[in-house]
């Protein structure tokens, strides 16, 4: 049998796919301190970006950041585990002042420098809880070819739109594996940009309309002062304790994420009439339960695929789709099942089960197996 | 200090103790921007985490108040970003934030960034309550070092100066007016750095009773003065406002060949690094898209460039691919005995398939058909990867020699490679000494 394909296509990896993505959504700058799996993105933003620069070490690359995001332009890096690390105390600062980024976690086998060539999906627990207090930190997460190049932009949508900080998360594998891809598969990408006040009164940095999120001015604005602080401010940013006003602030910061999470909820939902199972899979092990769901159902058996890939916040939708289902089974690659965590808590649910390892992707077939189990 | 009319400051009180250093700075920056006639607007004012960080309230230019010893880094995005010296970009920050910063200061002299950093040296944190910080001198006293330092503290007028970026430093004793100091030094290009010598009444008054500031100066061996007055090139950010795509249509691979597979092919390459196992496998890949069918190339290999195994898992298929791993591969061709130990747990688990594997090794116990081919002897080390793969669709003709070919000879390895050696050399009978019954391989 002769198979003809009749598109020609390129080879391509997932970092090409994100960084033309955000290119072409209007990011201005990449700041990047150099890690491997993360390595690709740095050099193809060298290449892409209208302005690169190489931090001297990651906490100084998150607080360039910051400064570029206080003036107006969109910064992205990339880095792993043990940059991020790094990074935390200033990705809350970002979060405290509302300034949009994107930060492109590349997922590697941990703890500490671990495995830097091994993939893993092993982030997620600290992301859940990154932001001291209990706030979300928007994570988005790529699952395919196609996803690098849409999610990338609507990560960074997110971020804009919500001024926020957002994560992509991806792994080793959805950045450095080669594969053929179709341009005509690549939908059109607009231009974002950052919207700025224009209203006659006098701007109040942190005030808010039924959005809850702040409009915005750069710093150097000729008009009107800007402030931002990452210490507990009331709507003018100035510093308070614990002032009514100031406290509400920052519980906005949780409710601007909760109110506005429709707009920026992003999974694919696969139903199948008549299954009680429900896999429930994202990031890299996405691909394993995509082929473990075909197989299955060629084989006859009934089972429904969730893709999350807005992971935090986690939506009520996802719960509405769970509840459908007598069996759960959520396949991750890490030692304890985080997400299963974080859906589930940590006493679980007699009805939920995961797929886990680590140093090596999840296979078809042992989520397979995890599926028909009795 | 008198001044007519307050600019850059609200009427409100300062937020300091009385008598702290912090004030006098805050009086004299207001001043020293009036004498340059800056606009407010045209300031923003980045502060660090400590007492002199919450006058961040006070001013009335634009402010940005961040994390402790980060204010420089931060300043240095701000700067960087507005690419434009009529905007003045000044950073507060104490001993405290310089000491767990000492970096970013370093980085923002090194590269030149516009900004001036002015640093409250009062020789121990404030804000927590008077520990010391690597700037307390010798015999300096604080409530958590009642018998004073051992050590000179940190000059870091010297250090600073001795960065080749920084257009200006200096060290003043912060008392009565040094608005002129200051205002030369907003005035100056680049990065520059002044830093201020007071004392916190509340902790460094209490724990030297009697103290005077320029005796601690003195005795500290720092020295009032102007380290570095210079013209350097100040950072300017550069904005691309030309592009290419980082794939084009033009880039696309064209399908020319016809292909036989009827199910997907799962191929693992398992060498050594430095001898083209990962450009052997984008070979295979690419030769596989040329031939029509969709292609996916993982690649593994430890940290080490250069060391160690390399091993790649392609996969090609006439239908879309979606687990890109290859846990049960179809073929293996293993080139070297790094790649031998990489691919052992795989072998173990195949349940069928073929192992090519080069005759110097002794391939572990497999389910798959074990075949022998000296494809280092007979192509070398560096080549054994690209013999492999020419040698696997020798065998397999899962799709059409010309389709490796094609591929292969666009790529610059081709130039210096002698096929007509390699073709002649992988269709020599060879006779497999390795295996009890010698038998002889075509
Ligand atoms: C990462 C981090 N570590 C520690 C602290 C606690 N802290 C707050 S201010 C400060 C020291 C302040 O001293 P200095 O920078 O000299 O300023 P001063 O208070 O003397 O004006 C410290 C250690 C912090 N805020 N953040
Ligand atoms: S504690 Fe010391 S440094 Fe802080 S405001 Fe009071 S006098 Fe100034």
């Amino acid at each position: 049998m002769s198979v003809e394909i009749k598109e020609n296509q390129l080879i391509m990896d997932g970092s090409e796919l994100i960084i033309e993505s955000l290119a072409r959504s209007g990011a201005d700058v990449f700041i990047g301190y150099p890690i491997t799996p993360a390595n690709l993105l740095y050099s193809n933003s060298l290449e892409r970006f209208p302005s690169f620069f190489a931090a001297p070490d990651e906490i100084s690359a998150l607080q360039w950041m910051c400064g570029f995001s206080t003036t107006g332009k969109f910064p992205v890096t990339a880095t792993s585990f043990p940059g991020f690390a790094l990074m935390l105390e200033s990705v809350n600062m970002a979060y405290m002042m509302e300034l949009p980024m994107l930060i492109i976690l590349v997922q590697r086998l941990g703890p500490a420098t671990g495995s830097a060539t091994c993939g893993a999906q092993g982030d997620l627990a600290l992301l859940t809880g990154a932001i001291s207090g209990g706030f979300s930190l928007p994570v988005i997460s790529v699952s395919s070819m196609k996803d690098c190049w849409e999610l990338s932009h609507n990560a960074m949508k997110m971020a804009i739109d919500l001024r926020t900080p957002v994560v992509l998360l991806t792994s080793k594998e959805e950045i450095m594996t080669l594969a053929s891809f179709a341009i005509s598969q690549l939908s059109e990408i607009n231009l974002l940009e950052r919207k700025q006040y224009s209203g006659a009164e006098t701007f109040v940095p942190y005030k808010t309309n039924e959005t809850l999120v702040p409009d915005f001015l750069p710093v150097g604005d000729k008009k009107n002062q800007v402030r931002y602080t990452a210490s507990t401010h009331d709507q003018k940013g100035i510093i308070q304790n614990t002032s009514k006003e100031a406290i509400d602030n920052t519980k906005r910061l949780e409710l601007k994420h909760q109110k506005n999470l429709k707009h920026h909820l992003y999974y694919e939902y696969d139903g199948e009439k008549g299954a009680n199972t429900l896999l429930i899979s994202y990031g890299i092990t996405a691909s394993a339960s995509r082929e473990a769901v075909k197989n299955l159902r060629e084989q006859g058996e009934k089972v429904s695929l969730l893709i999350p890939k807005t992971l935090l916040p986690v939506a009520p939708e996802y719960f509405d789709i769970i509840e459908k289902y007598n069996k759960i089974v959520i396949a991750e690659e890490n030692l304890s099942g985080q997400y299963r965590k974080i859906l589930f808590g940590e006493f679980g649910n007699k009805k939920v089960s995961g797929v886990n390892g680590i140093a090596e992707m999840i296979t078809p077939d042992r989520i397979t197996e995890v599926v028909l189990s009795k | 200090m008198e001044l007519e009319k307050k600019k850059f400051l609200t009427d409100a009180d300062l937020p300091f103790c009385k008598g702290c250093g912090h004030n006098h700075i805050a009086a004299n920056t207001e001043k020293a921007l009036q004498l340059l006639g800056y606009d407010p607007m045209n300031v923003v004012l980045v502060t660090d985490i400590g007492c002199h960080g919450i006058i961040d309230k006070s001013f009335l230019t634009h402010t940005v108040h961040g994390l402790h010893g980060r204010s420089v880094a931060l300043a240095t995005g701000v700067s960087a970003a507005l690419n434009n010296p009529e905007k003045k970009v000044i950073v507060f920050i104490g001993d405290g934030g310089a000491t767990i910063g000492m970096q970013h200061l370093i980085d923002a002299a090194h590269n030149g960034f516009n900004m001036t950093v002015v640093i409250h040296n009062n020789m121990l944190y404030g804000m927590t309550g008077g520990q010391p910080s690597e700037f307390t001198p010798a015999g300096f006293k604080t409530p958590t070092l009642p018998d004073g330092g051992k050590k000179t503290g940190y000059d870091i007028c010297k250090l600073i100066a001795a960065v080749e970026g920084a257009s200006y430093v200096c060290r003043l004793e912060g008392i009565s007016d040094f608005s002129e100091q200051l205002a030369e030094a907003f005035s100056k290009k680049g990065f520059s750095l002044v830093e201020v010598m007071e004392i916190c009444p509340s902790y460094g008054v209490k724990s030297n009773p009697g103290m005077k500031l320029s005796k601690v100066i003195e005795n500290a061996g720092l020295i009032i003065n102007k380290f570095v007055d210079r013209e350097v090139d100040n950072y300017k950010t550069e904005v691309k406002t030309e592009f290419r795509s980082l794939f084009s249509e033009s880039d696309a691979i064209q399908t020319k060949f016809p292909s036989k597979l009827e199910k997907p092919v799962r191929l693992m390459l398992c060498g050594s690094a430095g001898e083209g196992v990962q450009a052997a496998a984008e070979f295979i890949l690419k030769a596989g898209i040329t031939s029509g069918l969709n292609g996916t190339k993982k690649g593994s290999y430890p940290v080490t460039v250069g060391v160690g195994f390399s091993a790649a898992e392609i996969i090609l298929s006439s239908e879309e691919i979606l687990y890109t791993g290859s846990p049960n591969p179809d073929v293996i061709c293993v080139t070297s005995s790094d790649g031998l130990e990489y691919a052992r747990k795989t072998l173990a688990n195949m349940k069928g398939g073929k192992l090519f594997i080069d005759s110097s090794l002794k391939a572990p116990d497999t389910k798959a058909e074990v075949i022998y081919f000296p494809f280092r002897e007979r192509g070398g080390a560096k080549n054994s990867s690209i013999y492999s793969i020419f040698y696997f669709l020798t065998k397999t003709q899962l799709f059409p020699m010309d389709s490796l070919l094609s591929v292969f000879n666009e790529n610059k390895i081709a130039k210096k490679f002698d096929q007509d050696k390699m073709f002649q050399a992988l269709n020599e009978p060879f006779v497999d000494g390795l295996t009890d019954n010698k038998k002889v391989i075509v």
